[in-house]
């Protein structure tokens, strides 16, 4: 789907993007007239001022990581069905969806796509692995002021330690997935999203 | 204590001693006297007629002899009971934790109980008759509140509240249905005839119904902390057994007023009045609750001088709360619940260190204590055969009403709400919380309280009630581990965190309220949000301390477990080397490390321990001094040393530096254990951060160029949002482990001790620029973005500290374009 400049959302399109993602009729009105009132240029589109002139995401020390995340490789604008598609992450997960059907594809919201979403907020480089440097960068982020540079090196390379498992001095997806096993990535990944 | 090899000569100690008393009591005393004196009147007849009896006795009989020594029993009879009443509980306790094997299978209440059981056989033996029944009044005056406060103040608040919705459904809707069900099917089973002839109306079917349908805290919290469920099971049961109570004061009240007055005068009137009355008790004791909460962090705020009694403000307070709300009837538990759920974060705040220790363990000691007693008197009131009047049809079918009717509560209400919540609530959950429906002390010290000459058959509902709280106390506590087990419900999970998940964590809750942000949802964190805004600005002021912004240490257990692991596998190493540089070591922080651990190492190296334990700590032990010490080296090289300590430092520097997120921790109850404030200066730096990024990335792409750029500090302080008041003497580094961060104060960045008054954000090597511009006039951005040219307006007349210019411009995240 391309850059359509429609402003009004057709039956089939969310037709569509309840089949990709598993939204709800209401749920994507909804979300559309909040992807409208965010577009203020009118095109259909979502700039990265866009989502910058949310105040709150000012604040958000990962707030513009997550903006980016928004953001396909190397595109400046997202249209309805990508940010549908990044958001679709975060509904909870379903209790006729743990059962997948094997022959489909993982829904986005599984619990290895949500856990994407996130190692892809580290890893800028989608080399599929969070090197030291990237894990400083967010680490840097998501730190006090008080931390100096030495001390957060080092809690880097505690951190890599730790989860590090074939000894590559990075985090792959994989070691990421495995250290992250015992945590409730379900409930703690997930937001309601309103009828 | 390898003495005791089977209980019986402990329990022969106890059988001794209770015989000795009691036969010395029935001797020298004139009427029975009941155990902390339950009735006022009785007592002080008692005391009376003692005295009375003590001074006819000087003044009457003559003496003819100076006496050395007097037997004065009636003198101290009353203390001496009590006390020697609550050492023999806690003798039992102790008893049992000789067994551990036996903790492990049966839960402690149980077999307290039991115990209660042996005792109570005991006195009846002695006295033929149940001097010391557990009473009504010093149940709830002198031994409930504790264990209630204890509750209340180590509630997890963020889970409790987050999950208010579904705790209150079950405690109101959930009680009201159990009370109503059981009292209704009894009189309907008493109609069909299958109980016999008994003097029992619908109403007061209705009132044994009501007060069984409270389930109990006490009993909640023994069971279902030693199984360990998952917290959101457990917060779920734990508290509906708190908030409860104000239904079943109310109804039993409004039930007790109903027998009073008589089936006739019951009209539509008097219904709406109990209704209202319910609204009235449950918010009367919950506001009264709150208000003793604001008084009680009002006055911590006050008593910096005073830190010794510091401590027992709280409970004085607390207690004070509890007895208020019983005096204007109104529901004396969730008063309790509330006070200390509402004043903990202050006052933890507002104390001192050791105040907040002392209370901690004061409260277990107390809480602990008087569970134990409770559990102990609960068995002995049994052994009463006044009261053992048996009725096969009213006592099986009450067990078995009791029981089904909460499975089926549970289970319609949880369906119900599963509609409606983020995580449902599983099935094998829900089959836990319907027999986790334990009754305890509250259902019998109501039972007590009913008046024989209204209700005819109080000796059966007596024993009937007791019977339900063994059943659910015994029976189902004792199969409820076995249960959890087998249908493999999700335990908590006591592992320690990784630093990745700890991170990883904290990434979720930004994540999480970002995206929140992004679709516009008013979700519960929006909601938690404007509360935690709204208590900032106006609350905290009032309620803390100024001074107290102290970062709480979080996780001082897992850093303490982690620092343990690397300690040993440190001195493991330095055994290894065998080298003796110990005492020439000037970095003393290692010994302070040491002595520290020096109790936990105790088994590895026993002899350190009684070697540093009686040391001044800044005394450093010559190790060759003893000879049978094992020659521990500390000389690893320096970086090695230095890289493990700052290795150990890593979680804690992590924990405390991290920025919270606009949502709180989480914490996990225990009753033995303890565990966790929230600084607007972050917001500042984030956004200070976030927007020097931003026009970094547009600059670079734009000019093509990075540049130093230095802003003009601007007042800053009104970030629209309403979540910045200045703080000033920002002491984030009185970070209250010594022990831990030896490098600390070298390591505190020179720059954050001068900390710009303005501010109060104390610059970061990174922080090089000021933004002038505040989130809320963010369309601001768009004429400066195309003004390139004019760089000059960003330039900063004064440099904030030297410091800064050394440090090359930092790209911290890595925008792509």
């Amino acid at each position: 789907m391309g850059s359509r400049a429609s402003t009004l959302l057709r039956e089939e399109e969310i037709e569509e993007i309840k089949k990709e993602t598993g939204f709800s009729h209401s749920q994507i009105t909804r979300l559309y007239s909040r992807f409208t009132s965010l577009d203020k240029g009118e095109n259909g589109t979502l700039s990265r001022e866009d989502f910058q002139r949310i105040p709150e995401l000012a604040i958000n020390p990962l707030g513009d990581r997550i903006i980016n995340a928004f953001f396909p490789e190397g595109e400046d604008q997202v249209n309805f069905r990508g940010f549908m598609r990044t958001l679709a992450h975060f509904r909870p997960i379903e209790d006729n969806e743990k059962n997948k059907d094997p022959s489909g594809t993982e829904p986005l919201n599984s619990r290895t796509n949500k856990l994407l979403f996130a190692f892809r907020l580290y890893d800028l480089d989608r080399d599929d692995k969070i090197s030291r440097d990237e894990l400083l960068q967010v680490l840097r982020m998501m730190v006090g002021v008080n931390i100096s540079d030495e001390q957060l090196g080092s809690i880097a390379d505690r951190t890599i330690q730790e989860a590090d498992q074939n000894g590559d001095n990075s985090i792959s997806f994989n070691e990421f997935i495995k250290v992250l096993e015992k945590v409730d990535v379900e409930q703690k990944m997930s937001i309601r999203f309103l009828h | 204590m390898k003495l005791l090899r089977s209980p019986a000569p402990a329990l022969l100690l106890l059988g001794l001693i209770s015989r000795a008393w009691a036969i010395s009591v029935r001797n020298s005393r004139s009427s029975p006297v009941t155990v902390a004196a339950a009735d006022t009147t009785h007592s002080g007849n008692s005391t009376g007629g003692n005295t009375t009896a003590e001074n006819g006795g000087h003044g009457a009989a003559a003496i003819t002899t100076l006496p050395i020594v007097t037997w004065k029993w009636h003198h101290v009879e009353l203390p001496y009971l009590i006390t020697l009443w609550v050492l023999v509980c806690w003798l039992v306790k102790l008893v049992l934790h000789l067994y551990k094997r036996l903790t492990i299978e049966i839960p402690e209440s149980a077999m307290l109980i039991l115990f209660g059981f042996i005792l109570g056989g005991m006195i009846w033996g002695a006295d033929k008759a149940q001097t010391f029944a557990l009473q009504p009044r010093t149940f709830f005056f002198f031994l409930l509140p504790q264990i209630i406060l204890d509750a209340g103040y180590f509630m997890p608040n963020k889970l409790f509240f987050s999950n208010m919705g579904a705790i209150l459904i079950f405690a109101i809707i959930g009680t009201v249905w159990n009370a109503v069900a059981v009292g209704l099917s009894l009189y309907g089973v008493y109609l069909g005839g299958a109980m016999g002839n008994l003097d029992i109306d619908i109403l007061q079917f209705m009132l044994f119904g009501s007060l069984l349908s409270a389930v109990d805290p006490v009993a909640v919290l023994a069971v279902f902390e030693e199984v360990h469920v998952n917290e959101v099971l457990f917060i779920l049961v734990f508290g509906e057994s708190l908030l409860n109570d104000g239904v079943t004061v109310v109804l039993y009240n409004v039930c007790d007023a109903f027998v009073s007055l008589g089936a006739d005068k019951i009209n539509a009137a008097e219904i709406i009045k109990g209704i209202v009355s319910f609204l009235v008790v449950a918010f009367g004791g919950s506001l009264i609750g709150v208000v003793f909460a604001i008084l009680l962090s009002l006055l911590t705020r006050c008593t910096k001088n005073l830190q010794i009694i510091e401590p027992g403000f709280i409970f004085v307070v607390s207690y004070l709360s509890y007895l208020t709300a019983e005096m204007l009837s109104l529901s004396s538990i969730l008063a309790i619940t509330f006070c200390g759920v509402c004043c903990q974060k202050y006052v933890n705040a507002n104390m001192a260190e050791s105040s907040v220790t002392t209370v901690k363990y004061a409260m277990k000691v107390l809480a602990n204590g008087s569970e134990t007693i409770i559990f102990v008197f609960l068995g002995i009131s049994a052994i009463d055969p006044n009261i053992w009047v048996w009725n096969t049809g009213f006592i099986l079918l009450t067990v078995l009403f009791v029981l089904v009717y909460r499975i089926i509560g549970v289970f319609v209400l949880t369906w119900m709400l599963n509609r409606y919540r983020l995580i449902p609530i599983e099935i094998i959950d829900q089959v836990i919380m319907s027999y986790g429906g334990l009754r305890g002390g509250v259902a019998y010290g109501l039972a007590v309280l009913l008046d024989q000459a209204k209700i005819k058959e109080k000796n059966l509902m007596l024993c009937t009630t007791l019977i339900v709280v063994y059943f659910t106390v015994i029976l189902q506590g004792v199969t409820m581990k076995p249960l959890v087990t087998w249908l493999k419900v999700k335990r908590s999970s006591k592992s320690e965190l990784c630093l990745i998940e700890k991170l990883q964590n904290r990434a979720f809750d930004h994540i999480l309220v970002a995206i929140e942000d992004i679709s516009g949802q008013i979700g519960h964190n929006y909601m938690r949000e404007k509360w935690n805004k709204f208590e900032e600005r106006f609350i905290r002021p009032l309620l803390m301390k100024t001074s107290a912004r102290k970062s709480q240490d979080q996780l001082f257990n897992v850093f303490h477990q982690l620092n343990l692991k690397d300690a040993i596998s440190y001195v493991a190493e330095g055994e290894r080397c065998g080298s003796l540089d110990f005492a020439r070591s000037d970095n003393d922080a290692n010994l302070v490390f040491k002595k520290k651990f020096g109790a936990d190492l105790s088994d590895i190296i026993p002899d350190i321990n009684s070697d540093l334990s009686d040391k001044d700590p800044y005394d450093i032990p010559l190790p060759s001094r003893e000879n049978s010490l094992p020659s521990v080296c500390l000389d690893v090289e320096e970086e090695m040393r230095r890289k493990e300590v700052g290795d150990n430092n890593a979680h804690h520097l992590l924990q405390t530096h991290l920025y919270k997120a606009r949502k709180q921790h989480r914490h996990r109850y225990s009753r033995k254990e303890t565990g966790v404030n929230k600084d607007e200066n972050e917001v500042q730096e984030i956004f200070q951060r976030t927007m020097r990024s931003r026009l970094e990335s547009f600059k670079s792409t734009k000019m093509g160029v990075s540049q130093n750029k230095k802003l003009k500090p601007s007042k800053k302080d009104q970030v629209s949002n309403g979540n910045v008041t200045n703080h000033t003497g920002d002491d984030e580094g009185g970070i209250e482990n010594p022990a831990f961060m030896p490098d600390a104060p070298p390591q505190t960045p020179p720059w954050s001790s001068s900390a710009q008054a303005e501010y109060g954000v104390a610059p970061s090597q990174m922080a090089q620029l000021r933004i002038p511009w505040s989130p809320g006039n963010l369309h601001r951005l768009a004429p400066l973005r195309i003004s390139t040219r004019s760089n000059d307006s960003f330039l900063l007349a004064d440099r904030p500290t030297t410091e800064e210019e050394q440090q090359p411009p930092n790209q911290p995240c890595g925008m792509k374009k």
